[in-house]
Formats: C-alpha cells, sequence, structure tokens
C-alpha cells in the first residue's frame, strides 16, 4: 500500500502531494465499514433524521426485505449503534428501532469523512 | 511496440473516491429526506391546536360584537400556530442534524402562500362586511396550505388538509349562526383528530 501512494505521489502534478496526504488520512481502511455498507448507511441514516422508527417503516423507506434488513440492523445492533425494542401494539408486534449516541458519533464522524473527500478534490 | 502506460492512471482513485463520497452524501441526504416525512408534522402539536380551537369556540360564541368575536379566533390561531411552530422545531432538533432543514423548507413553502392570502382576504372581508365568509374561506384556505404542504410528507397529512377543504366547501354555504361550530369541528375537530393519528403512527 504504502509503495502505491509513493508511486502516486511522484506522477500527480505539483502542489497536489499534500492533497493526497489528506486523502490518505481519510481513504476506505480508516472508513467505519459496519457504516459503509449501503444497507447500514441506509438505516443509520434514517434513524438519524427520526427518534425511532419501525421495522416497516425503515422496510418501506429502504425499499428492502424483512430478511435483508433484520440481518443488517441486528449488525448494527451487536456494534452497539442501534437499539430495538420490541413491544405490542394493540394485538400487532411492533419492532423500534433507535440510533445509540455511539451511533450517531460514529455517524457524524462517517459523514465527517465524506465531506472531507469531497472538500479535498475540490481544493485541488 | 507502444508506450507503456500504466493500468489504472494515478488520478483514478482519488476522483474514485470522490464520486463514491457525493454518492454516498446523496444518498444520506435522500434518505434522510425520505425518513424525516415520518415525523415532519408533529402529532402532539396539532392536537394542542385543537385544544385551543375547542376552547376559543365557547367564548366567541359569547362575544357581543364582530370585533371581539374576530379577536378571539385570531388570538386561538395566533397561539395555536406558535404551538406549531415550536412543536415543529422540537422535533427538527431531535434529528440534530443541519440536512433536516430541506424537509422543513418544503414544509414551509407549502404552507406560507395559502395563509398568507387567508390573512389578506380576512381583511378584505372584514372591509367589504362579507364577514358570514370568514369560516368557509379560513377552513378552504387552512386546508388548501395543508395540503400543499402535506404533498411532502406523510400520506394522512394531505388527507387531513382534504377534509378541511370538504368542512370550509359546506361552511360557505351554511347558516351564519354556525360559523363557531364549523370552526370548532375544523380547526378542533380535525386537528385533534388527525394529530392523534399522526402521534400514533408515526411517533410525537
Amino acid at each position: 500500500m504504502a509503495r502505491q501512494s509513493t508511486l502516486r505521489k511522484e506522477n500527480v502534478p505539483k502542489g497536489a502531494a499534500p492533497v493526497l496526504d489528506h486523502l490518505a488520512a481519510v481513504s476506505p481502511p480508516d472508513l467505519d465499514r459496519l457504516i459503509h455498507e449501503r444497507m447500514r448507511l441506509g438505516i443509520v441514516s434514517a434513524l438519524a433524521a427520526n427518534e425511532a422508527l419501525t421495522f416497516n417503516d425503515l422496510k418501506r423507506l429502504l425499499k428492502t426485505s424483512d430478511g435483508n434488513l433484520s440481518v443488517h440492523a441486528r449488525k448494527l445492533e451487536e456494534g452497539h449503534y442501534i437499539t430495538c425494542t420490541k413491544s405490542f401494539h394493540g394485538r400487532m408486534p411492533r419492532t423500534e428501532y433507535r440510533l445509540t449516541p455511539a451511533g450517531r458519533r460514529a455517524f457524524e464522524k462517517y459523514l465527517a469523512h465524506m465531506e472531507a473527500l469531497i472538500e479535498a478534490m475540490r481544493d485541488r | 511496440m507502444g508506450r507503456v502506460q500504466p493500468i489504472r492512471p494515478s488520478s483514478d482513485a482519488p476522483i474514485a473516491m470522490h464520486d463514491h463520497a457525493m454518492e454516498n452524501i446523496r444518498f444520506i441526504r435522500e434518505t434522510m429526506e425520505g425518513a424525516s416525512s415520518f415525523t415532519a408534522v408533529p402529532g402532539i402539536g396539532g392536537v394542542l391546536m385543537g385544544l385551543t380551537a375547542f376552547a376559543a369556540a365557547p367564548v366567541a360564541a359569547r362575544q357581543p360584537t364582530l370585533e371581539r368575536w374576530l379577536a378571539v379566533w385570531m388570538g386561538s390561531a395566533v397561539v395555536a400556530f406558535a404551538i406549531g411552530m415550536f412543536a415543529m422545531v422540537r422535533k427538527a432538533r431531535s434529528g440534530k442534524l443541519p440536512l433536516l432543514t430541506q424537509p422543513g423548507r418544503k414544509f414551509a413553502l407549502g404552507l406560507a402562500p395559502a395563509l398568507l392570502v387567508a390573512g389578506l382576504l380576512t381583511v378584505v372581508l372584514y372591509r367589504t362586511g362579507l364577514t358570514d365568509l370568514f369560516p368557509g374561506v379560513w377552513l378552504l384556505l387552512y386546508g388548501t396550505a395543508v395540503t400543499a404542504a402535506g404533498a411532502f410528507s406523510v400520506r394522512v397529512v394531505p388527507a387531513m388538509g382534504f377534509c378541511f377543504l370538504i368542512l370550509g366547501a359546506a361552511a360557505l354555504f351554511a347558516p351564519a349562526a354556525w360559523a363557531n361550530w364549523f370552526l370548532a369541528a375544523g380547526f378542533g375537530g380535525l386537528h385533534v383528530l388527525f394529530g392523534s393519528i399522526i402521534a400514533w403512527r408515526y411517533g410525537g
């Protein structure tokens, strides 16, 4: 990896090296893999805009299947990024998800990563 | 033998990362906008707005002059508006992110024109003496505002706007003595009913 970076720096125009250094600082290995996956990013983004969303809200919003949503929500739950509460609304079971403070921090950090990447290219 | 060129030009990776980052940000924004429509309209705020109309109706009915009757309903509208704004701001803050401003702006832009027209027509109708038209005009224009703003929200919001339109149309052709009943049914009943539905189904 390090060698590749060196080769790239040699090929880039003068003055662009700091940009590449910056990009290296926010390169994919640093990205939060738990959030980076598209479906999980969708779940976290939706929950960042709401105090809580039900399983059906998320399913409708992200246009996905029960199984797919369950798998990804479970991974986020295991990473302590979201919490899941199960209850009954009348006779209907209701699964509700919320973003944890750790999840919100991770989401904000991920957003900052993406913005840094865009800024770095804009400055170039 | 041709020139040897790298399979992947040096600038590819940063550009791809940049595009990917832009794509991700777009996806996040769209998802948040879509998700925020679940709660753009505060249900509990709607119920409280309805209760102010229920409180205003009997007070307005006891007023001896048109001006005082008008003052009661205008006062009720100001209080309800303040409650609605407070509830919306509180909800927007719960998102804690500036990306939320877009759905809020769309909602305000949908709501504002018809409400401004309602204010203007109130002055004109008062000056021309066509005060019997107040309930119908208010309900119709509020219904127009909610239907327009609700286009960016969950279906229950434009449905509420549509009910206001029906009630407003009926009020235009009803006897003037029913004015308080119509206003209580619309601004009170419909707000409480739909506010409860929103609070129950979409959380808060």
